[in-house]
């Protein structure tokens, strides 16, 4: 099979000249109120193209949110999200896919996950739903209950479907939170895949190990800001920030 | 998608269930529950339709409710029992002719125990101020049929108002005869029957006729062609044959030959 | 409790003669309530799916309204559609007072609120868990609804039952728009408060547990067909 469908965007994109690129990302000023609370508190953010982005912080630090905030899920109440120079809109939101931390599917089988959203995109395709499941192994499982599978399956299965639509960004918000550590292997594997095909992966983790093992760049958050944006390799060497020093360090971040 | 099937197989249902529309030789009589709960239709009927082939469909409601459907041009032939309301009908145009088609008796039927001691008693008035005076409960239809104005008629004869009493001993059930029947036999209190009613009634219990034979509780029956001017939807044609065949000589021994344990319950009476 | 054996037996007996009226009235009860059924979840489903997943200015408003309807009382709606239908009413002219149609009518007017209001609940529950992915999706509201309504088919399944035992157990609408006509429009429960007004408790207690019976038959074979489905595809 050719190995462009299992890895999202790139093919798709050169044969496509028409839409202009999504990277990259700026974010200005970005600013979530909530019930007189802010959480998200004037994020000032860049993000280039073709790489790996680890998003890191303190529980409570305002990634899952800001997350949310940049694929459109959530409106600011304040600041403005560019993706290629446009305005988030419908448009580029159909162009990302995002994976959650408890992967919501459909009550259905495995391989309805996946038609569904082929047939969401119109674009029904039996090949290419059995070399998704193929590509995250679960080909086997196709015919079974989505929601009958272990908890990796079910991950597995969220991120297959996700890579249905081609996303030409994958944003993942702490998939492997509460997985064995083979699957979060498993997993690391699919992304480093997707990512080798050029889609830009934006990841929130708490893994230390899995950050290093998968990041570019790290962001790292702390009371609803950006308290360091820096290059996976200086971060982890020499974090800036008191808190990325004592987050990485195992103290509580306050 | 789903949305659209839904739709299909509604109007598919509904054109289904619809088909059973009366058709042209059928007529809608408004009558009272006296009639239809003592079987006089599933007698007469049949014979009328094998004859002329005309279904009659026989909506069974109080007096004052048959009158007000006809009124509102909901049936063909009216057949009811409240004199003067059905002359009042007529009078107002929404009937083409009234006809005495048929009488039987009012009874007054009560417990064994007969509390009031109005057993044998042949003055109807005189037995209601007993039943009054001595408490004992009495059930009431209450809902303005062909019954209840009649025993508010005996009532105000009396000079006792019931109603008066409303809720203690004088029990308005608001309901058919059938069910004030049950009502009263449940609560052992007096009721005012027609005779057809009561001897098809089947939960008598330990009920009895207490009072009967006065002339105050005759209980005529009459019909009604309901005026096509104005409800241009009747079936004049199909509601006279069915009002001539009752009158005729055919209909009216037919009435008088319907019969439940042995006893004749209506009394043909046309051009008496 | 003697005629409550009496009535059994004589249930039994009907049921096993075969009895032509029987068969025709317990006919006509379903023809009714299942298509009052099937039309009040026409209209009931996509009402109930507006209602879970919009947000607009009323909508609570609009929540108590259904939620009140569910308890409409059936001889209410039998005489709003008699005032409708009646020869004098503004729909007259359809002539479709005491006839099957006209009890459908009525029924559908019951019902639809519960089938509205409990898929309402039904879908906001299951949309509250979509939500997100399928914003994520950017599904249309169409591709929204159409998949919320195919996931919970088991349990608006249920909803439906509801909404059909409360059509086929209901004799206050049917009684007043259908007229209770003998080969026309008599259904159960017509049949039942016909027999207790004449009186003959045994055969109208009779009649009441053939329609109890024929519910719990409409019941079980539902629930058969959701346990064969579920086991195959959900989970």
């Amino acid at each position: 099979m050719p190995e462009a469908i299992l890895t999202g965007a790139p093919a798709r994109t050169a044969e496509r000249a028409g839409p202009a690129p999504l990277m990259p990302l700026a974010a200005r000023g970005l600013t979530l109120e909530v019930g007189g609370r802010t959480l998200i508190d004037g994020i000032d953010l860049t993000l280039a193209a073709g790489r790996t982005t680890m998003i890191m912080g303190p529980n409570g630090a305002g990634k899952s949110l800001l997350l949310k905030l940049l694929h459109g899920l959530t409106p600011p109440t304040a600041g403005r999200i560019e993706w290629g120079g446009h305005p988030l809109s419908p448009a580029i939101v159909r162009r990302q896919a995002m994976v959650f931390q408890k992967p919501v599917l459909l009550r259905r089988s495995v391989a309805a996950n996946i038609d569904f959203v082929l047939r969401a995109r119109s674009r029904r395709d039996r090949a290419r739903r059995d070399a998704l499941l193929d590509h995250v192994g679960l080909l086997g499982h196709a015919g079974q209950p989505a929601r009958l599978l272990s908890g990796g399956e079910q991950q597995r299965l969220a991120l297959a479907r996700a890579l249905a639509t081609e996303p030409e960004v994958l944003f993942l918000d702490e998939p492997t939170a509460s997985l064995d550590p083979a699957s979060v292997l498993k997993i690391e594997e699919i992304v480093r895949t997707a990512r080798g095909g050029g889609t830009r992966i934006v990841f929130v983790t708490h893994d230390v190990g899995q950050a290093k093992r998968l990041a570019d760049d790290v962001v790292f958050i702390h009371r609803g800001r950006v308290a360091e944006h820096r290059r996976a390799d200086d971060f982890f060497a020499d974090p800036a920030s008191a808190a990325a020093r004592d987050y990485l360090a195992g103290r509580i971040v306050v | 998608m789903t949305v659209k099937l839904l739709g299909s197989a509604t109007l598919a249902a509904l054109l289904a269930a619809g088909a059973a529309v009366a058709q042209d030789d059928a007529i809608i009589v408004q009558s009272t529950t006296s009639t239809a709960n003592s079987g006089l239709y599933d007698h007469l009927l049949p014979m009328f339709e094998e004859e002329t082939g005309i279904d009659v469909n026989v909506v069974a409601v109080g007096t004052g409710q048959a009158i007000q459907n006809a009124r509102n041009c909901d049936g063909d032939v009216l057949l009811v029992h409240a004199k003067p309301s059905e002359e009042q009908f007529v009078a107002d145009g929404m009937g083409v002719e009234r006809f005495d088609l048929m009488y039987n008796d009012f009874l007054l039927v009560g417990p064994e125990s007969d509390p009031a001691g109005v057993a044998g008693m042949e003055d109807a008035q005189a037995a209601l101020e007993q039943i009054a005076g001595s408490g004992a409960p009495f059930a009431s239809r209450g809902d303005d049929s062909g019954t209840h104005k009649k025993e508010m008629s005996l009532w105000s004869d009396t000079g006792v108002d019931p109603t008066a009493a409303s809720g203690e001993w004088y029990r308005e059930t608001g309901s058919g005869m059938g069910a004030t029947l049950n009502a009263g036999v449940g609560m052992g209190a007096y009721v005012m029957t027609d005779r057809a009613t009561w001897i098809s009634f089947e939960n008598k219990g330990d009920f009895d006729i207490l009072v009967e034979g006065d002339e105050d509780l005759f209980n005529q029956y009459g019909v009604i062609l309901v005026n096509p001017e104005q409800c241009p939807s009747v079936n004049a044609a199909a509601g006279q044959t069915f009002i001539d065949w009752l009158l005729s000589d055919e209909g009216q021994e037919a009435i008088g030959a319907y019969e439940v344990d042995g006893q004749q319950l209506f009394f043909p009476n046309a051009g008496a | 409790m003697q005629a409550i054996g009496q009535a059994l037996a004589l249930a039994l007996s009907l049921v096993l003669s075969g009895d032509g009226d029987l068969l025709e009235i317990v006919g006509l009860s379903l023809r009714v309530s299942l298509s009052a059924t099937l039309v009040a979840c026409a209209l009931g489903l996509p009402l109930g799916a507006l209602l879970a997943i919009s947000r607009f200015p009323g909508r609570n408003a609009a929540l108590i309204v259904v939620n009140a309807l569910m308890g409409l009382p059936p001889v209410v709606v039998g005489l709003i559609v008699y005032l409708h239908l009646s020869r004098a009413g503004p729909l007259g002219f359809l002539g479709l007072l005491y006839t099957p149609t006209a009890m459908i009518i009525a029924q559908t007017i019951l019902i639809t609120p519960i089938v509205a209001a409990l898929s309402r609940q039904v879908l906001e529950d299951l949309h509250g868990e979509y939500a997100e992915q399928f914003r994520s999706l950017c599904l249309s509201r169409t591709q929204t609804v159409g998949a919320l309504v195919w996931d919970a088919r088991y349990s608006l399944l249920t909803v439906g039952l509801a909404g059909f035992g409360r059509a086929v157990a209901e004799v206050g609408a049917v009684i007043i728009v259908g007229g209770n006509i003998d080969h026309l429009t008599r259904v159960m429960t017509t049949a039942i408060a016909l027999e207790t007004s004449k009186g003959d408790l045994p055969l109208a207690l009779a009649l009441g547990i053939v329609l109890m019976v024929i519910a719990l038959g409409v019941n079980a074979l539902v629930q058969g067909l959701r346990m064969t489905a579920t086991r195959q595809a959900y989970a």
